[in-house]
């Protein structure tokens, strides 16, 4: 009797953006600062990001077709935080490292808790995090140049000097993914003028870590001291790439100031009067199990309900 | 001057170039005319022929069923064939009263007409209802009913929607450019029943020469005044443009008149103008047809109760097979499974579409990118409603302000997971007054 269109709701119009070309995005925006570890760390640092990479994608498809489920692989998700762990190892970490890290990241992390969107800790980190508490010394060594070092967080930590520029360019010891300020920031501009990212979660993180590290850092307004903290570490890489992660930062705007805060206290406080010289990591896991909290608190007021117009 | 809007709001590809410069042409139908008893929101239409009678243009076919509720008028001349239930455009079932057109086009004898001057604040009224006008963007609330607040005193500002959002429709656009007198006549109407009132004419700016228009006329109008508000969607959602252009914010609990705003649009204003100065009934509409699935994008008069089939055939016709065709517009309108529906007094457009893009994907798991929070215009949470609704769980879904959803769509719209967030949270809400009824 009839013509048998497609029906469904309204709207009927969609924009092309999907999560696949987000994720992808990411992975893109991420490339400066791994071509940049690869220059830096050689061969090493290439070896680390396709182990660590390839066994993140494997793992979440041997899981969904163990479990029955659709593979949702092509959606880049894996492939990022396996980059994403990658960009945090030691170039020096071992393979099967490489790859524990990334069953935990994509099995215990993400798949555990229903896969992509349900997981409360970004993978990544939580791999990371899991791998620096049961390998310490092999997650802590770093070899840069040949020689084995500190990082110039290490030695800031000492109370020695470190050369501010070298630690921006990212000729420095480190994780694969961490040193060079500038390669990240190229990512990370690339990402906030393609509206991936906004700058609410980075800016206030760096900033309240800022603030922090003028009051507590015992060097009060040391130009090279305060430097050294925002260039050292994986503060950068952090600030922008894992804190930024939608899935476990607060949906409301004023909800990813207040996680910001949260997190350039925390790792102030683990860099400062914690016993390790890095904190960036423990701080953005901890905060989030802190965003169903602040969520909670920071939910916006409806228009017409005296909100925002 | 910044632009006045609101914040939130999408920018979808407008589609609007396909039928923008298109004149305004009438059409006259030649099957059947089906014209539903409801077409309105309020009690359906209590039908005054039977079938054999012989009826006129203009003759009143159904009586309002109610207070709420609106009189239906013979668009054509012929013999009534059955009152039998049909699909309406939004694809449920009515009862309609069908008309077989003798093609002579013959009409009543209107009633003289009274000068405007000397017509009461009741009779203008009478005259509005009687004309069975009700709101043309698509609501189909009866006009009469929404001019007739508690205080008239309290009401400040009558604001003309000459918005126009929604993608690819430019009937009211075209009326603008061609019929701008009615326009002002009608708001000159509405004016003189609420006398502390002012009015406004809310147009987009990516209608210029519309604005300018409407400037030109209204020049020496102390009442009236043409604002500018700024292209994107849902600027004529009737929160969003009572908010842009009084800037006063209403909710859910709210009708505009506790805002001291009535809104009314083009369409409706024009239909206001017929009625009262020209003492003609509701008996046709503009239609935009348009969508890459016809051949001859267009605005076109209409016979209220023509076939669509019929009216797309005005338009030269589809453009192959479409995979969806839509009833209004693409971000607020019907799919209709079906091109023969008639069209009714809330039919803005027919949009043919070669491409479904819903059905281009499934829908994935939300990542929670906050892409539908930055688009709600209500400033709520969409992608965590959705997950309420979802589950059923109402008491979440009522204390996150899922109720405040004015299911624009644009949630739907950005969500890169291509998650029917409108649609779920729009269910809910149903469940959820439903339930209060109940109660």
């Amino acid at each position: 009797m009839s013509e048998n269109y497609n029906i469904s709701s309204s709207p009927h119009i969609r924009s092309k953006v999907t999560t696949s070309n987000i994720m992808l995005m990411v992975i893109i925006a991420l490339l400066p600062a791994t071509a940049f570890g690869v220059y830096n760390f050689k061969l090493s640092a290439l070896l680390v990001v396709v182990i660590t990479t390839a066994s993140a994608v494997l793992t979440e498809y041997i899981y969904q077709k163990l479990m029955h489920k659709k593979v949702t692989i092509s959606d880049y998700s894996a492939a990022l935080t396996g980059l994403l762990l990658a960009l945090n190892l030691p170039a020096n970490a071992p393979w099967w490292m490489c790859i524990l890290g990334s069953v935990f990241a994509i099995l215990v992390v993400k798949q555990v808790f229903g896969g992509l969107g349900q997981n409360f800790m970004n993978p990544a980190l939580g791999a990371r995090c899991f791998l620096l508490i049961s390998f310490t010394g092999r997650m802590t060594t770093f070899v840069y140049d040949g020689v084995s070092g500190a990082t110039p967080l290490a030695l800031l930590k000492a109370g020695e000097s470190v050369d501010v520029l070298d630690m921006f360019v990212g000729n420095i010891a480190g994780t694969i993914g961490e040193t060079s300020v500038i390669a990240i920031l190229i990512g990370a501009i690339f990402l906030v003028v393609m509206g991936v990212i906004s700058i609410r979660i980075p800016v206030t993180y760096i900033l309240s870590f800022t603030i922090f590290v003028i009051v507590f850092g015992g060097h009060g307004l040391d130009v090279n001291y305060v430097a050294a903290h925002l260039c050292g570490g994986g503060l950068m890489l952090g600030a922008w790439f894992m804190a930024t992660d939608y899935v476990t930062s607060p949906i409301t705007k004023s909800g990813q100031i207040v996680y910001g805060i949260c997190l350039g206290a925390l790792t102030g406080l683990f860099r400062i009067f914690g016993g390790s010289a890095e904190g960036v990591s423990y701080a953005i896991i901890f905060s989030n199990l802190l965003v169903p909290l602040i969520e909670k608190v920071t939910l916006p007021k409806p228009f017409g309900k005296g909100g925002e117009k | 001057m910044a632009l006045l809007t609101f914040k939130g709001g999408i920018h979808p590809n407008d589609g609007k170039s396909l039928a923008k410069d298109k004149a305004i042409k009438a059409i006259l139908p030649t099957g059947n005319l089906v014209y539903p008893l409801s077409q309105h929101i309020g009690a359906p239409a209590t039908p005054a022929v039977a079938v054999g009678d012989k009826v006129l243009v203009g003759q009143k076919i159904a009586e309002a069923g109610g207070f709420v509720s609106a009189p239906i008028y013979a668009s054509v001349s012929g013999t009534v064939k059955a009152i039998e239930p049909h699909f309406n455009p939004t694809g449920s079932k009515v009862n309609c009263i069908v008309i077989e057109n003798d093609g002579e086009y013959k009409e009543v004898e209107y009633a003289p007409v009274k000068p405007f001057a000397e017509l009461t604040k009741e009779e203008i009224l009478g005259l509005i209802g009687d004309a069975g006008v009700v709101g043309m963007g698509g609501a189909g609330f009866p006009t009469k009913v929404k001019l007739s607040p508690k205080e008239p005193d309290k009401i400040d500002y009558i604001i003309a929607n000459c918005a126009e959002c929604e993608p690819y429709i430019t009937a009211d656009y075209r009326r603008m450019l061609e019929n701008p007198e009615e326009l002002v006549s009608g708001m000159k109407v509405v004016l003189s029943l609420f006398d502390n009132a002012k009015g406004i004419f809310g147009v987009e700016d990516n209608k210029p020469d519309a604005i300018e228009k409407l400037r030109e006329l209204t020049k020496d109008e102390p009442r009236m005044e043409v604002m500018a508000l700024k292209t994107k969607y849902p600027q004529g959602a009737e929160r969003q443009l009572i908010y842009a252009t009084t800037g006063r914010a209403i909710n859910s609990t709210m009708l505009p008149a506790d805002a001291g705003c009535v809104v009314d649009n083009v369409e409706t204003l024009i239909a206001i103008h017929n009625a009262v100065i020209g003492g003609r009934p509701l008996t046709s509409r503009i239609v935009t047809v348009s969508g890459d699935g016809v051949n001859e994008p267009g605005n076109f008069k209409v016979l209220l109760g023509m076939n669509q089939k019929e009216v797309v055939e005005a338009a030269g016709g589809l453009k192959g097979e479409p995979e969806k065709v839509i009833s209004g517009g693409p971000m607020m309108g019907f799919a209709m499974f079906t091109l023969d529906t008639p069209i009714t007094k809330t039919s803005s457009s027919i949009l043919c579409l070669t491409k479904d893009e819903v059905a281009e994907h499934e829908p994935s798991a939300c990542i929670n990118c906050g892409r539908c929070v930055d688009a709600c215009p209500s400033r709520i949470i969409p992608s965590r409603l959705a997950d309420y609704a979802e589950r059923f769980n109402e008491e979440a879904f009522v204390k996150w302000e899922g109720m405040e959803c004015v299911e624009c769509g644009s949630c739907s719209f950005v969500c890169p997971a291509k998650r029917h967030l409108k649609q779920s949270i729009g269910s809910m809400k149903k469940i959820v007054l439903a339930n209060r009824r109940k109660k």
